[in-house]
């Protein structure tokens, strides 16, 4: 399989990363080139394979229900590029 | 104050205890030594009021008779890793200046057994590279050259801050971690000793995220017996880390000098690569000879999936990467560029931050991912990813202590040298490490010996899961053999 340059402007989206129309074909013949060496593994029988969840077996842990830190916002907020009374600061999201 | 820099992690721990030195004299000699070596790039920032300050305290606590496994050793610490109070880029743009209101937990138990930071270690931007170049702050040089000549050379990467560091004496052992290779391949380049645990054997809380799945912090050191004093101080259960291993941490160092007789060793039939440098071959098979001479058995074994290693990873690594880095939105921290929506604001700050490296392998992480294509790339790669660690298993249930390989397919390359026009040219030094990330496995290189332009090159041990000890016993074996390999000075 290969991209084409109306793929690399949609894969950009979804990534959100903005390209510039100069940079999407040489983006397209970089992306090309990985999934041309991946292909190799379309000739693997994976008939009845369990795809791999967790590489050492174990048990999904959990963690007790309760509050176990907090109390630090200025923390939280210390490495904010914008910030306002210890909230992150955005453009208008709702009109 | 050569001799200071020159020692390894056990003689200066014999030296701080018998008081013929102090922690600030040592810690004051690789201060020096980083300020004269700063052409190499090897740091990306210098902590030394602060690397004094832990020095003069570890100083009290020796004088007390307090001290710690690491009372007073300096080290480095790969820019991954989260420190309290002091910049964490992981050597990229979009990071900014980053500076972490906490510690990760392999740092905080390097400081609890009384080891003093030098300052932070150069890296591949996010650890997405194998020579260092990626970087935000520029390459690393590698303090080896060819004989002869003065071509810079890479230490390898993503670790390669780590690898120069070390192999430079300009600290004592460094942190390193290790994704696809990034800790086993500069350690070979440098004539270092890398090593990678088990999945699940040190905490990744507090390390900037790659591939969640893959990701394992480990030790970068001079000899063998240095990392294994560095592992049992780096690794433990962290109950802030779900994918922890509650098991006890051995003693390491306990493991090196223990007879490696009648232990069966895997010699795997493929990775005998077409077109393999005979260098290698040659070191490989002396890497056996060493072995056997020792007591050990040398069986030819089979990990027939090993060739859809490096394929399987450049689907599993950047997929889980697009998903890590999704994080970096310009919103709560590091670099922001604005937008008119909040959907350029990311777009602009992602655009600018993050290198080509690492764009690329979000992007191929995404597609990977997407709707109609999940099952096609990432399912099937996830399939090989069981196959390929069954082939390990299948080769342990016959009873074989650990696996010998070369540990990367050349010497050192020169800066610029590769992945120009082919990203994939420059993933293929992962070749022979990659396979012990899918399967969760430990990995040591060891350096073994020297090709003919005098360049360092390395041997790999794979072991069972959480059997690191035989690595360290087998990885002594080699280092007793080939010698220990110093550049020479000319920065």
């Amino acid at each position: 399989m290969s991209v084409d340059a109306s793929t690399v402007r949609r894969i950009a989206h979804l990534a959100r990363i903005a390209v510039t129309e100069a940079e999407v074909p040489h983006l397209q013949g970089e992306l090309n080139a990985m999934l041309a060496f991946v292909e190799q593994l379309s000739e693997v029988n994976v008939d009845g394979v369990e795809p791999m969840t967790s590489v050492t077996p174990m048990e999904m842990k959990k963690r007790a229900d309760v509050v176990n830190d907090g109390e630090i916002p200025d923390d939280i907020v210390r490495n904010a590029p914008e910030t306002q009374n210890r909230f992150f600061l955005v453009p208008k999201v709702v009109e | 104050m050569t001799d200071l820099t020159s020692m390894t992690i056990a003689e200066a721990k014999a030296g701080l205890a018998n008081k013929s030195f102090t922690s600030l004299e040592l810690t004051d000699a690789h201060l020096a030594a980083m300020e004269a070596a700063r052409s190499l790039n090897a740091f990306v920032l210098e902590t030394p009021d602060q690397a004094r300050a832990m020095a003069r305290a570890i100083d009290a606590r020796i004088a007390k008779g307090e001290g710690g496994p690491l009372a007073g050793i300096p080290l480095g610490i790969k820019d991954l890793f989260a420190t309290k109070g002091v910049r964490t880029t992981a050597c990229s743009k979009i990071l900014g200046n980053f500076v972490p209101p906490y510690e990760s937990t392999v740092t905080s138990q390097l400081w609890r057994d009384g080891a003093v930071m030098l300052g932070k270690l150069n890296n591949d931007e996010f650890a997405m590279g194998s020579s260092n170049e990626t970087s935000c702050f520029g390459p690393v040089v590698n303090p080896w050259r060819r004989e002869g000549s003065n071509t810079t050379l890479v230490p390898g990467g993503s670790s390669g801050g780590s690898a120069s560091a070390v192999a430079a004496l300009l600290c004592m052992g460094a942190t390193a971690t290790d994704t696809g290779g990034s800790i086993r391949q500069p350690a070979a380049f440098t004539a270092t000793v890398g090593v990678k645990p088990t999945y699940g054997r040190c905490s990744r809380w507090g390390i900037v995220a790659f591939a969640s799945s893959l990701d394992q912090a480990g030790p970068m050191a001079r000899t063998v017996r240095d990392s294994a004093i560095l592992m049992r101080s780096m690794a433990g259960h962290d109950p802030k880390d779900t994918t922890s291993v509650d098991i006890g941490v051995p003693d390491y160092e306990a493991a090196i000098g223990k007879s490696v007789k009648g232990m069966k060793i895997g010699i795997p039939r493929e990775y005998r690569l077409d077109g393999m440098p005979t260098e290698i071959e040659k070191l490989w098979s002396e890497g056996a000879a060493w072995l056997k001479a020792a007591g050990a058995d040398l069986v030819e074994v089979s990990l027939p999936h090993t060739k859809y290693a490096l394929p399987a990873y450049y689907i599993v690594a950047p997929a889980e990467a697009s998903s890590n880095l999704a994080r970096y939105d310009g919103v709560r921290y590091g670099l922001r560029v604005p937008g008119r929506s909040i959907g350029e604001l990311y777009e602009n700050t992602r655009a600018e931050g993050f290198g080509d490296e690492v764009r690329r392998r979000v992007m191929i992480g995404t597609y990977v991912l997407s709707a109609g294509y999940y099952d096609a790339y990432y399912l099937r790669a996830q399939k090989v990813r069981t196959l390929i660690k069954k082939d390990f298993e299948d080769c342990f249930a016959k009873g074989i202590s650990a696996i010998l390989t070369p540990a990367t397919p050349s010497a050192a390359f020169g800066v610029g040298e590769k992945g120009g026009a082919d990203p994939v040219e420059m993933y293929l030094n992962d070749i022979f490490t990659v396979t012990v990330n899918m399967a969760g496995l430990p990995g040591i290189a060891v350096p073994a010996g020297k090709d003919a332009q005098g360049l360092p090159l390395g041997l790999q041990l794979i072991g069972r899961p959480f059997d690191e000890e035989t690595l360290f016993s087998l990885g002594e074996v080699v280092e007793q053999a080939a010698g220990r390999f110093t550049p020479q000075r000319w920065w």
